[in-house]
C-alpha cells in the first residue's frame, strides 16, 4: 500500500515535470530570441535591403517568403480543398481511395530535401527556368497537396451527420448538400488548418535551397509589375531566396561580421511569424465558427 | 389508385436521369483532384529512382563501390563514393533522438491526457502547436548559437572537442520530434475508453497503476507508431541536422565526434557538384535511399495498424 | 489507517435467513454501509439532497426510481468514485463498518478496494480473462503465482463463469467473451479485490434475459458473503432479487431524494407513501 502510493506520488511529480520543463523550453527559446533580436529589429531591418557592410535588412528575402507562401497556397488550397471534398464525401472504402491514402502518407513522408531535388530536376532544370520563386512554390505544393487534402477532409468529417441528412431529406442532392450545407459549416476548420499549415510553409527552407534559390536579392523596385521579367518582385519567375534560406546560407558561409546578428533578429523574425500564425488561426477559427453557428 | 392520380400530376418518380446526373461531375472533379497525388507519387519514384541509378548503369560503379565506408569523393589518387557512412549517420542521429525524446513526449502526453488540471492542459497544447511551428533552420541557429557553444566549452573535458557532434544533431532532433511524438500519443491515449480507467480505478488502483498497468499497455502499438513517425521526421530533416553535426563523411563512432547524413551531405553537395559527374549522381542515390527509408517506415506504420502518416 | 473488519462470517446470517421470505431480516441483520445527510452537487447543481440509509450486511438491497434522480450518483459515493468526476462534491457522511470513508486519514484507493462497483456495461480490460481477474490482486502485492491462479479459479468459480472458461481463461481475451460473459468476468474481476461490499449499477441492462438470469442467479449466491446493493430499472429484478428495496425520485428543483426504503416486499405490496405506490404499480400495470 504504501509502496503504491509512493510510486503514485513520484510518477506524477515526474510527469509534472516533464511538462514544466518542455514549457520552459520552449518558453526559454522565445525569450531568447526576443532578448538576442532586441536592438536589431527596427523597421530599417524589416523593410531593408541586405548588405554586406553593415546589419542591411531582409525586405527582400521577406518579400519572397511571403510571395512563395501566397503561390503555394494558390496552387494547392483550391485543389486540396476539391480532393478534401471526394475522400469525405464520395470516397468511402475501395481500391481507389486507399491508394490515394497510401500516396498521401507516401508523399507526407519524403523529406523536404529529396522534394528539393525533385524540383531541382524538373523545375529548374526540365523547364530551363533556372531558380524561381514559381518552382519553389511548386516544390511545397508537392508535399502541401495532400496536407491541405486531409486538413478539409476532416474538417468536412467533423460537420454532424445531422446536419447532411437534414438537408437530403429536404431532397435537395448530395453536390448542393456538400456545397451549401456541409462546406459551410467546415470552413473555420479549413481556415484555421489553413493558416496553421502557411506557418509551416513559411519557415520551409529545405525544399526551396534548390528550386528557388540562395542567390542574395538584388534591390526588388516594387512597382515594376512585368510578371514575365524576371526581375520583377512579382514574377512568378523572379529568383526568390526565402528568410528561412537566407539564415541557412549566411551560416554556412559563415563569413561576415554581421552574421550573428542577422541571423539572430532574422530567426526572431520567423519565432514571431509562427506565434502570429498560430494566434491568428485560434483568433480567425473562433470568430468564424461563432459566424457560422450564429448566422443559422 | 388515389395514389396514382398523385404521381401522374406531380410527375414520375422514375422521370429519368438528366446527362448531367449520370456523369455526375462533381464526383469526377473532386476524385480529380485527390488522385493527383497519386500521379505526383509515382513522379517523384520513378525521377528519384532514375537518377539515383545513373552512378550504377551510367558511369558503371559497382554496387559495392557505392554501398561501402568510405567517402572520398574529391581525392584524385583515392577517390571513393561509399555511403554508408551517411546511411549510418542517419540512422545513427535518429535513433539517439528518438531514445532522447520518447520519455519525454511520451510522460508529456501522458501528463496532458491524465494528469494536467484543466489550466495546465491549455499552457502546454498551444505550447506544442509552436514547438511544432518553430522552422528547422530556426532551430538549425539555436544549435550553433546555444547548443554547440555550450557542448565546446563546458563538456569538451568529455570529447566534445568541436562542439558539432552526432549528439549534438541528436538533441536538436529530439526537440523537433518532440511535438509529433506528442501529438499523437496524445490521441492515442485519449482515445482509450474511459470505461477502462474507471474498470481499473474502482478496484481501487492508483492512477499510476492506472496508467502504468491499463492506458500505457492499450495504446502500445499507437504509442510506438507515434514513435516511429517521430524518427521518420528524424531522419528526413536536413537543415537543422546539418547545420550541427559537423558533416565529415566518416562512420560514426563517438557521439562526441563531428559526422554528417544522408540529407546533410545533400544539402551541402548538390550546389557544388556538376550534374552527369559520379559525385553528383552519388547525392541522388542518396535521395534515393532516403525516398525508400521513408516508404519504409510508412509501410511499417501501416504493419502497426493505424493510417497517421499525416502529421 | 484502513477501516476495520467487517464482522466475523460465522454468524453471517447465511444459515438463518429463511428462504421464502427474504424480509424478515431487516431490522435485526448488523448495519454495513450508512449515509447521513448525503447531498450530491455536480457544479451548482444539486442531484441528490439530504438522503439517510441504512443497507444492512449480507443481504442485497435495490435502488430503484425515475432515470436521473441520482441513483448512479449514490452509488459513487459509497466507493468515492466521485472524487474523480471534475466538479462533483459529495456532503454528508458515510459509514462503512461504523467508520467514516471520507475520513481525514483515509485513502480512497483502500476504500475502492473494499467497496467494488460492477459498472452499467461490461468493461473488460483488453487482457486475458486470467489477467483481468488477476488484475486487482495484482496491483495490491500478490504476485505469487499459486497465489494467483487460486484467486482467479475461485473468484471465476463465484461469478459462475469458470465452467464456461476454464478451458482457455489464460489465453483468451475477455473482449471476446459475450457480454453476459463479460459482466459476470468484470464481477469476478471486483470479487478479486476481497471487497466487503459489492455496488452493482444496473449490471443487466445491456445484457439479453438469459445473461441477466445468469447474474441473477449469481447475485443470491454471491449474498452469503457480500453485501450487495443494485441500481435497476427492471421492477421485476428488484422484486426478484433484493432483500430490501429504497426508492428515489425527484423533487421539483430535479435534485434526487429518497422516499422510502423498506423490505422488498412491502415496497412491492403495501408502500407506506402514495408516490412509491405509483411508481410500481404503474411500472406493474
Ligand atoms: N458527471 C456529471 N456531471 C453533471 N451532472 C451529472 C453528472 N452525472 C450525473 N449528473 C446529473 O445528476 C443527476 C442524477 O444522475 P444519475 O446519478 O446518473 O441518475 P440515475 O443513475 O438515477 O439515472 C442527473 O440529472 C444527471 O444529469
Ligand atoms: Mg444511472
Amino acid at each position: 500500500m504504501k509502496r503504491t502510493l509512493y510510486a503514485d506520488t513520484i510518477a506524477t511529480g515526474a510527469l509534472w515535470a516533464i511538462a514544466i520543463l518542455v514549457v520552459t523550453i520552449l518558453g526559454a527559446i522565445i525569450l531568447h530570441f526576443l532578448f538576442a533580436s532586441v536592438g536589431t529589429i527596427s523597421l530599417g531591418f524589416l523593410f531593408g535591403d541586405p548588405s554586406d557592410t553593415s546589419v542591411g535588412g531582409i525586405g527582400p528575402l521577406l518579400w519572397n517568403s511571403i510571395y512563395i507562401l501566397v503561390l503555394t497556397l494558390l496552387l494547392t488550397v483550391p485543389l486540396g480543398i476539391l480532393g478534401g471534398i471526394y475522400m469525405a464525401e464520395y470516397a468511402g472504402q475501395g481500391p481507389i481511395p486507399n491508394m490515394i491514402r497510401l500516396s498521401q502518407e507516401l508523399i507526407s513522408s519524403v523529406p523536404s530535401i529529396v522534394v528539393g531535388l525533385f524540383g531541382l530536376a524538373l523545375f529548374v532544370n526540365a523547364t530551363h527556368w533556372s531558380f524561381t520563386a514559381l518552382g519553389g512554390a511548386l516544390a511545397l505544393s508537392i508535399f502541401n497537396l495532400p496536407l491541405m487534402t486531409r486538413l478539409t477532409e476532416q474538417a468536412l468529417r467533423a460537420v454532424p451527420r445531422d446536419e447532411r441528412d437534414g438537408s437530403l431529406a429536404l431532397g435537395t442532392t448530395k453536390w448542393q448538400t456538400i456545397r451549401h450545407v456541409v462546406l459551410p459549416l467546415a470552413v473555420p476548420g479549413i481556415v484555421t488548418g489553413v493558416i496553421l499549415t502557411a506557418g509551416r510553409i513559411f519557415g520551409e527552407a529545405a525544399a526551396l535551397l534548390f528550386t528557388s534559390g540562395v542567390a542574395t536579392p538584388p534591390h526588388y523596385d516594387y512597382l515594376d509589375f512585368s510578371l514575365g521579367d524576371p526581375r520583377s518582385p512579382w514574377s512568378p519567375f523572379h529568383a526568390a531566396t526565402t528568410l528561412s534560406v537566407y539564415i541557412w546560407k549566411l551560416n554556412s558561409e559563415g563569413l561576415g561580421t554581421f552574421v550573428r546578428q542577422i541571423s539572430d533578429a532574422a530567426a526572431a523574425v520567423l519565432v514571431i511569424m509562427v506565434l502570429l500564425f498560430n494566434l491568428g488561426a485560434r483568433w480567425l477559427g473562433r470568430v468564424l465558427q461563432r459566424r457560422v453557428t450564429g448566422a443559422r | 389508385m388515389a395514389n396514382s392520380v398523385a404521381s401522374i400530376e406531380r410527375g414520375k418518380l422514375d422521370r429519368g436521369l438528366t446527362f448531367r446526373e449520370r456523369i455526375d461531375p462533381a464526383r469526377r472533379i473532386t476524385l480529380l483532384a485527390a488522385g493527383a497525388v497519386i500521379a505526383l507519387v509515382l513522379m517523384l519514384l520513378v525521377f528519384i529512382a532514375f537518377n539515383g541509378v545513373q552512378i550504377f548503369t551510367a558511369s558503371g560503379f559497382s554496387f559495392d563501390a557505392i554501398f561501402n565506408a568510405t567517402w572520398n569523393p574529391d581525392s584524385t589518387t583515392a577517390q571513393s563514393f561509399g555511403i554508408l557512412p551517411f546511411i549510418a549517420g542517419t540512422v545513427g542521429v535518429m535513433v539517439v533522438a528518438a531514445i532522447i525524446a520518447t520519455p519525454l513526449s511520451v510522460g508529456l502526453a501522458i501528463f496532458m491526457a491524465e494528469v494536467a488540471p484543466d489550466w495546465a492542459r491549455s499552457v502546454a497544447q498551444p505550447a506544442m502547436e509552436v514547438f511544432v511551428g518553430i522552422p528547422s533552420v530556426v532551430w538549425g541557429w539555436l544549435g550553433i548559437t546555444v547548443l554547440v557553444p555550450f557542448l565546446r566549452d563546458d563538456l569538451h573535458g568529455i570529447g566534445f572537442t568541436l562542439g558539432f557532434s552526432w549528439f549534438a544533431g541528436s538533441i536538436v532532433l529530439s526537440l523537433m520530434i518532440l511535438p509529433t511524438i506528442t501529438s499523437i500519443t496524445f490521441d492515442v491515449i485519449t482515445s482509450i475508453p474511459a470505461e477502462l480507467r474507471s474498470a481499473s480505478v474502482a478496484l481501487g488502483t492508483t492512477r499510476w497503476q492506472t496508467i502504468r498497468h491499463v492506458v500505457i499497455p492499450a495504446g502500445a502499438a499507437g504509442i510506438m507508431t507515434a514513435i516511429v513517425l517521430g524518427m521518420m521526421r528524424a531522419a528526413g530533416e536536413a537543415l537543422a541536422v546539418q547545420m550541427v553535426i559537423g558533416n565529415r563523411g566518416v562512420m560514426p563512432t563517438s557521439l562526441a565526434d563531428p559526422m554528417s547524413t544522408l540529407t546533410s551531405e545533400i544539402t551541402l553537395d548538390v550546389g557544388n557538384t556538376v550534374a552527369g559527374e559520379p559525385w553528383n549522381q552519388v547525392l541522388w542515390t542518396m535521395g534515393l535511399v532516403l525516398l525508400l527509408m521513408s516508404f519504409g517506415f510508412v509501410l511499417l506504420v501501416r504493419r502497426l495498424g493505424r493510417r497517421r502518416a499525416l502529421g | 489507517m484502513s477501516i476495520a473488519d467487517p464482522p466475523a462470517r460465522a454468524d453471517a446470517p447465511e444459515v438463518t435467513r429463511p428462504t421464502v421470505a427474504p424480509s424478515s431480516l431487516s431490522t435485526s441483520a448488523p448495519i454495513k454501509l450508512q449515509a447521513r445527510g448525503l447531498n450530491v452537487y455536480y457544479g451548482a447543481k444539486r442531484a441528490v439532497r439530504d438522503v439517510d440509509l441504512d443497507i444492512p450486511a449480507n443481504a442485497i438491497m435495490s435502488f430503484i426510481g425515475p432515470s436521473g434522480c441520482g441513483k448512479t450518483s449514490i452509488l459513487r459515493c459509497f466507493d468515492r468514485m466521485n472524487d474523480l468526476v471534475p466538479g462533483a462534491r459529495v456532503e454528508g457522511t458515510i459509514m462503512l463498518n461504523g467508520e467514516d470513508i471520507n475520513g481525514r486519514d483515509i485513502l480512497p484507493v483502500e476504500v475502492r478496494r473494499r467497496v467494488g462497483l460492477v459498472f452499467q456495461r461490461p468493461n473488460p480490460f483488453p487482457m486475458t480473462i486470467y489477467d483481468n481477474v488477476a488484475y486487482g490482486p495484482r496491483r495490491h502485492g500478490t504476485s505469487n503465482r499459486a497465489a494467483l491462479d487460486e484467486i482467479v479459479e475461485s473468484c471465476l468459480g463465484r461469478a459462475a463463469l469458470w465452467d464456461e472458461v476454464k478451458d482457455d481463461y489464460r489465453k483468451k481475451s475477455g473482449l471476446s467473451l459475450s457480454g453476459g460473459q463479460q459482466q459476470r468476468l468484470c464481477i469476478a474481476r471486483t470479487l478479486a479485490t476481497e471487497p466487503d461490499v459489492v455496488l452493482m449499477d444496473e449490471p443487466c441492462s445491456a445484457l439479453d434475459p438469459i445473461a441477466t438470469l445468469k447474474i441473477e442467479e449469481l447475485m443470491a449466491d454471491l449474498r452469503a458473503r457480500y453485501t450487495i446493493v443494485i441500481v435497476t430499472h427492471n421492477m421485476q429484478q428488484a422484486a426478484r432479487v433484493s432483500d430490501r428495496t429504497a426508492f428515489f425520485t425527484m423533487g421539483e428543483d430535479r435534485s434526487g431524494y429518497l422516499v422510502e426504503v423498506g423490505d422488498t416486499s412491502e415496497i412491492f405490496t403495501n408502500p407506506r407513501e402514495r408516490l412509491t405506490e405509483d411508481y410500481v404499480s404503474g411500472r406493474f400495470g
